[in-house]
């Protein structure tokens, strides 16, 4: 049986779940007991299962990483996607590089829950990036980006079951959308990208937040006459290359959708992989629409301009129809 | 303490209130986008501080910065308008609340990454020395923030190198909806100083002139080459940590119980005692501010937003503007 919840209650009933089958869940976080929305998180597992911590990232992430290779499973909760960068060091020298380092014998089963990720909310710069790329270009970690809450409780049940180290980003505008989650427990393995429309003439990559944008873009364009497919990753690490070929053989177009900055993100990515393994399907240029190169600044017609939308979508796609 | 010095700290003390008690309520009427944390209840702080600073000191300020700005000297006008994300606003509305700056004054911004201020304010302090100048750095920072380890490393960093700095904690008992005690090993974050090798104070931080006098003394020792000093400030916060905050996390009690003691009063209290100002004079004094107030508000409203286009400046200094 289906019902309609939020994408917000959809993490929380992955974390609940997992939490009842496995007693080596736990959760750590700033203010994670007093969350914006209620949780029954604190009331069923207690504060030693649902851990407030000081405003202390590097010990947040380093700590999980601890607790992870002597048997735990954390959940280590990051507010906001910005003060990753306040853990840099914990996450990218040692808990990406743990198992490698020794040889394969650890294993860092953390997941790095970015409560909140992206813009469009006039946050400014430090409170509204995206930096999603940063962590696929990083070796050992998963890179996991829901955009339903369908999606989003799956993959975090995968993620917490994962024996790797997986960054889970909830952009910040979607956690009260609300979407069909069945009652009967189920996951979504991690590099398994789903076509969220068919259509037969480009190929529209999308994720997050700004899926739905591509969603409504679609169907804007198929007014026009133009046939869009859109296709939602799920997990940039692993990277469901196979679903993207797929996809790009049969429509021979394609455009990429992401909301951080253009240079060096994931549409760079995923245009280079498509440039260099289906080059023969592809007959027109690949765009990318991405956030200008800037820092996010606070004023609204000035965020506005720097941050992709469905307006923009639609003008990169019939540029290349 | 002169009777300029009391006038002007009070006269700040209510601006820092007028002009908080309109944000809140122009964000609450969607007239501000962002996001917003105001300083209702420990404008005593704020002023006490910066009133022991010269005009050319530095500060280096937090998320919850109105008040640092207001203190040091910071124009309503242009916060106003930085804070409906104008133009004409400190940043050109690129900023906003969390990074209001104005390095003329030594403002050397509010900052949306908690204690990220702290090391700075010892960069600050450094150049201070090293250009032969005897400014004086001052960090303003929440008891929240004492946990990361930019304090740590940037107290440890100033003691060594005996700078002219002063860690100035605001704690007031509350890191967004976590309470002091629960993420705070030590009772008293003055106790920390130890650590450092440095003197650790506490001040009742709702008495202004106890701020002024404790604050007066670090300058004093950091000016003649004594090194940092770390300043607690016990306060409370009366509003929400963030405009629109339900407040789950503390019963309203509480809140009342400390808006007993407020700074603003305490003082008009102090100065009518002490004959330095009369009930009337005081009035005039918050009347005239809440005029000022209201006139940034209107400055605001009449300021243009930028052209979209302005968001492509400010990146670099070389070409002033990011070619993609
Ligand atoms: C590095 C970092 N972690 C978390 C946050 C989110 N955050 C913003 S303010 C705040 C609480 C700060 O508490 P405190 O330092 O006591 O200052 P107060 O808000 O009480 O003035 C938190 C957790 C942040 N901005 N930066
Ligand atoms: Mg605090």
């Amino acid at each position: 049986m289906d019902r309609e919840i939020t994408f917000g209650d959809a993490v929380i009933e992955a974390l609940q779940e997992e939490m009842r089958r496995d007693p080596s869940v736990y959760l750590a976080g700033e203010c994670i007991q007093v969350s914006y929305d209620r949780s029954p998180l604190l009331e069923e597992f207690g504060p030693e299962r649902v851990r407030d911590t000081p405003i202390s990232e590097t010990a947040i992430i380093a700590s999980s990483l601890g607790a992870a290779v002597t048997g735990m499973r954390p959940v280590a909760h990051i507010m906001f996607t910005d003060f990753l960068c306040c853990c840099m060091d914990e996450i990218v020298n040692q808990v990406a590089k743990i198992r490698y380092m020794f040889g394969g014998k650890a294993n860092p089963h953390l997941v790095i829950r970015v409560q909140s990720a992206g813009g469009g909310r006039s946050a400014a710069a430090q409170h509204a990036q995206s930096l999603e790329s940063w962590f696929i270009h990083v070796p050992g970690l998963r890179v996991v980006f829901p955009s339903t809450p369908y999606d989003a409780k799956g993959l975090m049940k995968t993620a917490i079951r994962s024996d790797d180290p997986v960054m889970f980003f909830e952009h910040n505008q979607l956690r009260r959308i609300k979407g069909l989650v069945p009652e009967e427990e189920y996951t979504i393995p991690l590099g398994d990208a789903d076509l969220k429309r068919e259509g037969k003439d480009v190929t529209v990559f999308a994720y997050g937040y700004l899926l739905h944008a591509a969603l409504s873009a679609a169907e804007s364009l198929k007014k026009e006459g133009v046939d869009v497919e859109v296709i939602d990753p799920r997990t940039l690490s692993p990277l469901d290359k196979d679903a993207i070929f797929k996809s790009v053989k049969k429509t021979g177009r394609l455009v990429t959708v992401e909301e951080g900055a253009k240079t060096g993100g994931v549409g760079a990515e995923i245009s280079a992989l498509v440039a260099d393994e289906v080059f023969d399907y592809i007959d027109a240029p690949i765009k990318r629409v991405a956030a200008l190169n800037t820092p996010l600044p606070m004023s609204p017609p000035l965020e506005k301009f720097v941050l992709p939308n469905e307006s923009k979508i639609i003008e990169a796609v019939k540029t290349i129809v | 303490m002169d009777k300029e010095i009391m006038t002007g700290m009070y006269r700040n003390m209510c601006k820092i209130r007028r002009f908080e008690e309109k944000v809140s309520e122009l964000f609450a009427a969607g007239r501000i986008p962002g996001f917003v944390h105001v300083y209702i209840g420990e404008e005593a702080v704020a002023v006490g501080a910066c009133s022991a600073l010269m005009k050319n000191d530095y500060i280096t300020s937090t998320h919850r910065g109105h008040g640092h700005c207001i203190a040091k000297g910071g124009d309503l006008k242009s916060m106003m308008a930085e804070l409906f994300g104008r133009r004409t606003g400190y940043c050109k509305g690129k900023g906003g609340s969390m990074h209001i700056a104005d390095i003329d004054l030594g403002i050397l911004g509010a900052n949306g990454i908690v204690a990220a201020g702290i090391p700075i304010a010892v960069g600050a302090a450094l150049s201070a020395k090293l250009r032969g100048s005897d400014q004086v750095a001052l960090s303003f920072f929440g008891d929240g923030a004492s946990n990361r380890s930019t304090f740590h490393e940037g107290i440890n960093l100033a003691a060594v190198w005996k700078l002219p700095v002063i860690f100035l904690c605001e704690n007031n008992l509350y890191a967004q909806t976590t309470p002091a005690w629960a993420e705070t090993a030590v009772e008293d974050i003055a106790d920390r100083a130890v650590a450092y090798s440095i003197p650790g104070k506490i001040v009742d931080g709702n008495d202004v002139v106890a701020v002024y006098e404790t604050v007066e003394e670090a300058v004093k020792r950091a000016r003649e080459g004594g090194g940092p000093t770390l300043i607690e400030c016990k306060t409370y916060r009366w509003r929400g940590h963030w405009e629109g905050d339900p407040q789950r996390y503390r019963d309203q009690g509480e809140v009342e119980e400390w808006m007993k003691k407020c700074p603003i009063q305490r003082f008009a209290i102090h100065l009518m005692k002490k004959g330095i100002h009369t009930e009337e004079e005081l009035k005039e004094i918050d009347d005239a501010v809440k005029n000022e107030v209201d006139e940034a508000i209107q400055f605001a409203e009449k300021s243009p937003l930028p052209d979209p286009e302005e968001a492509l400046e400010d990146i670099y200094a070389s070409t002033g503007r990011q070619v993609t």
